[in-house]
C-alpha cells in the first residue's frame, strides 16, 4: 500500500496526545468537561480503530485481498519470503523519514497480528474513561494521564519501526507509573508502581541494546556481503526507495534476518551464532510485560494496586504489548534464535500457566484472583508462540484479543463490586448478583470465557493454541549440549489442561462466593445497582467475547494471515 | 608565510570577541550606572550572550577548511562544527544562568555576579576551539577561576565560602597535576600545538611508553576533575549544596560542556588511533582508561544518590553520573569512523545543559520561595504550582532518559555509539544504571504529584522573567526529543569532520 499519504492510525496515536494536553490546561472546576473531552477523544479513537479493524478485514479477505494472494504464492511457490510477506500485509502505512542518517522513521501500519490489538486497544480506552467517570481526585491529571497511556499503547502496536517501538513502549510507562501511585490502592500502590516500572523498563532496556547490535549487524551485512540482497528489495519494492543499509525498518531487519546477517558467530565461541545470544534478551526483555515466569512478580501487585481503569488497561491491553513486542522484535527479527531458546521457553510458560492458576485458587482478595488468573492466561500466549506454527500462533493471536477484552471486563467488574462494597474479600462478599444483575451475568460470561467454554472466545483461542502444541511435538527437539528432548510438547498440553481444570475451579468459587449465596443486606446496606456508564462498559467489553465466540471468522483469517510471515520466516510452508 | 588576513582569521573568535566587549559594557554599566541601569545589567547579559550565540550559526565555518585541519590565529584556534556547537551552549547556558540568578536575593542583585558569568563563558568558550596546550590551559582557568569566585559567592554564608574553599583547593590541585602532564607532552614533542605532538610521538619515537602514558594520565585526571567523574569527585556534592543555586545549575552545565568539547578534541588529535608507542597502541589505553571511569562514575553516582534527601545533594550524584553517561560516549571514539561518538557527546551536552538547567530552574525556584531544600519538602508542589511540578518533572524525565523528552535519544545515542565500538558490555552496564537512575528520579515526582505536604495550599507562584526561562527551556526539551532531533544531530555529527 501506498505509504506516502496521511493515515488513520497517525490520527488514532495523536488524538489522544492532543486531548491529554487540551485536558491539562481545562479548568480543574470544570468536571463536566473534562470527562466530556476524554470520552469524546476516547470514543473517536474507538470510530477509527473500528474503521481500521474492518478495513483491515476488507483488505484480507476480498477477493484478490490479502489471504488470496498468500494463497496463490504458497501454492505457485512465488517469492516466499517473510520479509515480502510482512510487507505486503501492511494496511494503512504512513511513513515520514525521522532521522535520516540513523535510519530512524515514523513509520505505521497494521497488520494481521496488530489489527485486533488496534481495535482492543480503542474498545479499552473508553470503558477506562467511562468507568472512572466519578473519580473524585484530580479528575483532569488523571484523564490527561490516561490519555497519554493510551497513546503510548496505540504507538506500539501500530510501530512498523523498531525504534518507533521503543520510543512508544517508554512514552507509556510514566503515564502508567504516575496514575498507579496517584490514585491506586493506598496500602500498596507507590511499591507496586515502583516495582512494575522498574521491572519493565529493566527488561526493555536490555532489549534495546539488543536491538542496536541488530541494528548494527543488520546494517553492516547490507552494505557489505548483502548488498545484492539489499539492492534487489530495493528494486523489487520490498523497502522504500530511500532506504539506507542502516535503518531501524522492522521490514528491513525481517530481510537482513531472513538472509542470514544474525547468523554470523559472535564472541569467539561456537555454535553461538548472534540471533542465539540476542534472543533471550529480546523476548524475555519483552516477555516480561507478557508475564513470563519468573518475571511476572510484578503484575498482580501492579494490577492489584491499579486504580480500575489502570488495571483494565494494564492486564487488558498492556501485557499484550509486551507479548506482541517479544513475537514482534523477538521470534520475527531473529527466527533462528527463537529456533534454539523458545523449546526450553515453553516450560516457563507452562509454569506461568498452571502455577498462576494455582495461586489464583488461593487467593481471597477478589482482584489478586482476576490478577494471578493473568498471569496464568498470559502464559498461553507465549505457550502459542512457542509453537511456532501456524496453528498455535494463530491461537496466541486470538487469546491476546480474547483475554484483553475478557481480563479488562473482569477488572471493571472488581471495580463495580469494590466500589459499592468497600471490600474485596471474597468470603465476605455474597449474593451479589441480586443488586447488580448485569455485573454478576458479566462477571459469568467472563468467567466462561476464561474456562475456554465453547461459544466464547476463548475456546477458538485456546483450543487451536494446544492443537498447535500437539502437533508441535513432533517438530520440535530441545537440544541442550549432548541433552535431546523431544515429543515433550505433548506433555506440556496434556499439564496445562490442568492449569484450565483449577481456572474452572477458581472461576466458579469466586462466582458462587461473590454473586450467588447469602447476601448480607445488613453490612451493604448501601450497595446498590450500577450506573447507565458502566452499563455500557460491560456491553463493550463483553459483547466481544460472546461474538467472536460464535463467529470466529471475524478476526481468525486476519490473524492467521499476519502469522503466516513469521511462519514463512522460521522456516515453515 | 602567508600575509596576516584580518578579516579570514576573525570568524573564528568572533563570539569571543564579542563576550569581552560585553563584559567591559557590563562592568561599565555596574560601576558607573544609575541605579535604574544596573538593574537592567542582567537583562544586557542574557540578551547580549543569546545574541551571540547566533554568532556561530550565521558564520559557519567553510568545510573545505577545517576537513584539512586548517587552524587559525597562529595554529592556536580551530574553526570547526565541534567549536560552534559547544559555544552556542554554552552561549545560551550562559544567558539562562542569569536569567535564573534574577530573583536571587545576594546573587543576582550584584552586577559582578554577571561579569563572572560572563568571564566564565569566555573560558568555556575558549575550550571548545582551543587547538595549543598554552590556549587549553589558558582558558581552562579563565573558565575555573571566575567558577571559584562563584561559588563563594555568598560570602556571609559558611556552605558558600567552604564550597568556594573545597572547589578552589580542589581545583588548583587538578590544575597543577594537568599542567605537569601538559609539561611532559611538551617535553616529548617540542611542541605545543595538539596535531603536532601526535606527529612527533609517531616518528619511531620509542621510549618513554610509561613516562606518555604517565602524562596522559595526569591529563584526564585534570579533566576528570572538571567533569566531576569518579574518582574526581569528592568537591561536587559539597559545592553543589553549598553554592548558591544558580551558580550550582552554572557550574554542573556550563564547565562540564566546555571540559567534554576539549577532552574530545584533546583525546583524538594528541592520541589519535593509528599512534602506536613501541607496539603499544595508546588509543587502547586511553579508551580502556574511559570505560573504567564511566562505568566507576556511572554506578556511584547512582548508587549514592538513591540515598539523598537534600535535592542538590541528589542532583550532584546524578551529575556524576551522567559524565559517566557521557564518557561512554568518549570511550566509544576509537577507530577511524567515530561521527557517531563525536555526535552522541556533542548532542547529549546539549540536552544535557537544557535539561539541568531546567531542573536546576525549577528548584531554585522552590527553595527562593520557600527556603527548603529537602526532598520531602516538595511534597505537594503539583497542588502549589502546577506548572512548576511540570517543569521539574520534564526535566528529570529527560535526565531519566523518559521519552518524549530530549534525555531518550541521548542516552540512546551514547548506547549505540557504544555498540558500535563493540562496547556492548560497556553499553549493558549503563542501561543498568539508567535504571537504577530513574528510581530516584520517579521518586521525587512522585513526591511533587502524590505526597500530600503540610503548605498544600500555599501558592508557589512563578515570576514572569523566570516563567520564560523555564518554558522556552523544558520547550527546548521536548524538541529535542521529537522534531528537532534530526537538525541537531546532524549538526553534531558534522563536528567529527574537523577532529
Amino acid at each position: 500500500m501506498d505509504a506516502t499519504g496521511f493515515s488513520v492510525l497517525t490520527a488514532i496515536i495523536f488524538i489522544p496526545i492532543i486531548a491529554g494536553f487540551v485536558i491539562l490546561f481545562l479548568d480543574r472546576q470544570n468536571r463536566d468537561l473534562v470527562r466530556g473531552v476524554a470520552i469524546t477523544a476516547a470514543s473517536a479513537v474507538l470510530a477509527l480503530s473500528l474503521a481500521v479493524f474492518f478495513g483491515y478485514d476488507n483488505y484480507v479477505k476480498g477477493a484478490g485481498g490479502l489471504i488470496d494472494q498468500q494463497m496463490t504464492m504458497l501454492a505457485a511457490g512465488g517469492d516466499l519470503s517473510g520479509a515480502r510477506m510482512f510487507v505486503d500485509a501492511l494496511a494503512f502505512e504512513q511513513r515520514i523519514v525521522w532521522v535520516e542518517s540513523l535510519g530512524i522513521a515514523y513509520h505505521v501500519g497494521v497488520d494481521g497480528v496488530s489489527a485486533p490489538m488496534v481495535l482492543l486497544t480503542g474498545m479499552v480506552a473508553v470503558a477506562g474513561v467511562l468507568i472512572s467517570w466519578n473519580i473524585e481526585d484530580r479528575l483532569r491529571e488523571f484523564m490527561a494521564f490516561f490519555m497519554f497511556l493510551v497513546a503510548g499503547v496505540y504507538g506500539v502496536f501500530i510501530a512498523v519501526d523498531l525504534f518507533m517501538l521503543f520510543f512508544f513502549y517508554e512514552l507509556a510507562i510514566f503515564p502508567m507509573y504516575l496514575l498507579i501511585a496517584g490514585w491506586g490502592w493506598v496500602k500498596l500502590r507507590e511499591y507496586a508502581a515502583m516495582k512494575l516500572t522498574l521491572y519493565i523498563l529493566v527488561g526493555s532496556v536490555f532489549a534495546l541494546v539488543g536491538a542496536v547490535a541488530m541494528y548494527f549487524a543488520a546494517g553492516d551485512f547490507f552494505s557489505g556481503s548483502g548488498a545484492e540482497v539489499f539492492q534487489a528489495a530495493l528494486a523489487s519494492g520490498i523497502l522504500p526507495a530511500d532506504s539506507a543499509p542502516y535503518s531501524w525498518s522492522m521490514a528491513q531487519l525481517t530481510l537482513a534476518a531472513e538472509n542470514g546477517a544474525f547468523a554470523i558467530e559472535i564472541l569467539g565461541i561456537e555454535g553461538l551464532s548472534f540471533a542465539r545470544f540476542w534472543f533471550p534478551f529480546m523476548f524475555i526483555g519483552f516477555g516480561v510485560l507478557a508475564g513470563v515466569f519468573p518475571f511476572h512478580n510484578w503484575s498482580p501487585d501492579g494490577h492489584v494496586a491499579a486504580p480500575t481503569a489502570v488495571s483494565m488497561i494494564h492486564a487488558g491491553v498492556l501485557m499484550k504489548v509486551g507479548a506482541f513486542a517479544a513475537l514482534r522484535a523477538g521470534v520475527q527479527l531473529l527466527p533462528d534464535g527463537a529456533q534454539t531458546h523458545l523449546p526450553w521457553i515453553v516450560f516457563l510458560t507452562l509454569i506461568n500457566v498452571v502455577y498462576g492458576a494455582l495461586i489464583a485458587f488461593r487467593q481471597r482478595d477478589f482482584k489478586y484472583v482476576i490478577g494471578f488468573s493473568s498471569v496464568s492466561h498470559m502464559g498461553l500466549v507465549s505457550m502459542g508462540w512457542a509453537t511456532m506454527n501456524l496453528t498455535g500462533m494463530t491461537g496466541a493471536g486470538i487469546q491476546m484479543f480474547s483475554h484483553g477484552a475478557m481480563t479488562a471486563l473482569f477488572f471493571g467488574v472488581v471495580g463495580m463490586v469494590y466500589d459499592r462494597a468497600h471490600t474485596r474479600d471474597i468470603p465476605s462478599l455474597g449474593g451479589f448478583m441480586k443488586v447488580m444483575p448485569w455485573v454478576g451475568v458479566a462477571f459469568v460470561i467472563g468467567g466462561l470465557t476464561s474456562m475456554g467454554m465453547p461459544g466464547l472466545s476463548g475456546f477458538i483461542a485456546e483450543f487451536p493454541i494446544f492443537q498447535g502444541m500437539w502437533a508441535a511435538s513432533e517438530q520440535i527437539t530441545l537440544q541442550l549440549g549432548s541433552f535431546q528432548l523431544s515429543n515433550y510438547y505433548s506433555v506440556i498440553v496434556i499439564l496445562s489442561a490442568l492449569g484450565i481444570v483449577i481456572t474452572a475451579a477458581y472461576v466458579l468459587r469466586v462466582a458462587g462466593q461473590v454473586f450467588f449465596g447469602e447476601f448480607d443486606a445488613e453490612q451493604f446496606h448501601d450497595v446498590g445497582d450500577i450506573a447507565a456508564t458502566d452499563r455500557i462498559v460491560l456491553i463493550i467489553l463483553g459483547a466481544p467475547l460472546i461474538i467472536l465466540g460464535l463467529y470466529p471468522p471475524i478476526m481468525a483469517p486476519m490473524i492467521e494471515s499476519g502469522i503466516r510471515p513469521l511462519i514463512a520466516l522460521l522456516g515453515g510452508g | 608565510m602567508e600575509a596576516f588576513d584580518l578579516w579570514a582569521q576573525l570568524p573564528s573568535v568572533l563570539p569571543e570577541v564579542g563576550l569581552t566587549a560585553l563584559a567591559v559594557i557590563v562592568l561599565f554599566a555596574d560601576i558607573y550606572g544609575s541605579i535604574a541601569t544596573r538593574r537592567n545589567v542582567v537583562f544586557v547579559s542574557a540578551v547580549g550572550m543569546a545574541l551571540l550565540a547566533l554568532v556561530p550559526l550565521i558564520w559557519v565555518p567553510d568545510p573545505a577548511q577545517f576537513e584539512k585541519g586548517l587552524l587559525f590565529w597562529g595554529g592556536m584556534v580551530n574553526y570547526d562544527p565541534l567549536s560552534q556547537i559547544f559555544k552556542v551552549m554554552l552561549l545560551l547556558s550562559g544567558a539562562v544562568t542569569c536569567l535564573m540568578a534574577l530573583g536571587d536575593k545576594g546573587v543576582g542583585d550584584k552586577g559582578e555576579f554577571y561579569l563572572i558569568v560572563i568571564v566564565a563563558t569566555l573560558g568555556g568558550l575558549m575550550m571548545s576551539s582551543a587547538s595549543d596546550l598554552i590556549l587549553v590551559f589558558v582558558a581552562l582557568e579563565t573558565l575555573s577561576i571566575p567558577l571559584y569566585m562563584l561559588a563563594s559567592f555568598r560570602r556571609g554564608d559558611l556552605r558558600s565560602a567552604e564550597g568556594g574553599m573545597k572547589y578552589f583547593l580542589y581545583g588548583a590541585f587538578a590544575s597543577a597535576i594537568m599542567l605537569f602532564g601538559f609539561s611532559l607532552l611538551y617535553g616529548f614533542a617540542g611542541t605545543t600545538n595538539l596535531g603536532g605532538i601526535a606527529d612527533a610521538m609517531s616518528g619511531g619515537f620509542d621510549q618513554g611508553l610509561l613516562a606518555v602514558m604517565a602524562a596522559l594520565v595526569m591529563v584526564v585526571v585534570g579533566f576528570g576533575f572538571k567533569l566531576s567523574a569518579v574518582p574526581f569527585h569528592f568537591w561536587t556534592p559539597d559545592v553543589y549544596e553549598g553554592a548558591p543555586t544558580p551558580v550550582t545549575a552554572f557550574v554542573s552545565v556550563s564547565s562540564k560542556a566546555a571540559s567534554f568539547a576539549l577532552l574530545v578534541r584533546f583525546l583524538t588529535a594528541v592520541f589519535p588511533p593509528d599512534l602506536a608507542i613501541a607496539g603499544v597502541v595508546i588509543q587502547d589505553f586511553w579508551v580502556n582508561l574511559l570505560v573504567v571511569i564511566a562505568i566507576v562514575s556511572m554506578t556511584l553516582g547512582n548508587v549514592v544518590a538513591l540515598r539523598q534527601s537534600n535535592i542538590k545533594r541528589l542532583l550532584a550524584y546524578s551529575s556524576i553520573a551522567q559524565a559517566g553517561y557521557t564518557l561512554i560516549g568518549v570511550a566509544a571514539l576509537q577507530g577511524l569512523d567515530d561521527s557517531l561518538a563525536v555526535a552522541s557527546v556533542s548532542f547529549y551536552m546539549f540536552m544535557y545543559i537544557f535539561t539541568n538547567l531546567l531542573v536546576f530552574g525549577g528548584v531554585i525556584l522552590f527553595i527562593a520561595a520557600t527556603g527548603k531544600e529537602d526532598i520531602k519538602d516538595l511534597a505537594g508542589l503539583n497542588r502549589r504550582s502546577p506548572w512548576l511540578a511540570l517543569f521539574i518533572t520534564i526535566g528529570l524525565l529527560s535526565l531519566g532518559g523518559i521519552p518524549p523528552t530530549a534525555g531518550f535519544f541521548g542516552k540512546f545515542f551514547l548506547f549505540q555509539a557504544a555498540v558500535k565500538s563493540n562496547l556492548v558490555g560497556l553499553a549493558l552496564i549503563a542501561v543498568a544504571n539508567a535504571i537504577i537512575a530513574l528510581y530516584y528520579y520517579l521518586v521525587v515526582i512522585k513526591v511533587m504529584y502524590v505526597d500530600a505536604g503540610p503548605d498544600d495550599e500555599i501558592p508557589v507562584g512563578i515570576p514572569r522573567s523566570y516563567g520564560w526561562a523555564l518554558g522556552i527551556t523544558a520547550s527546548i526539551v521536548i524538541l529535542l526529543g521529537t522534531i528537532a532531533v534530526t537538525p541537531v544531530y546532524n549538526w553534531a555529527a558534522l563536528g567529527a569532520g574537523g577532529l
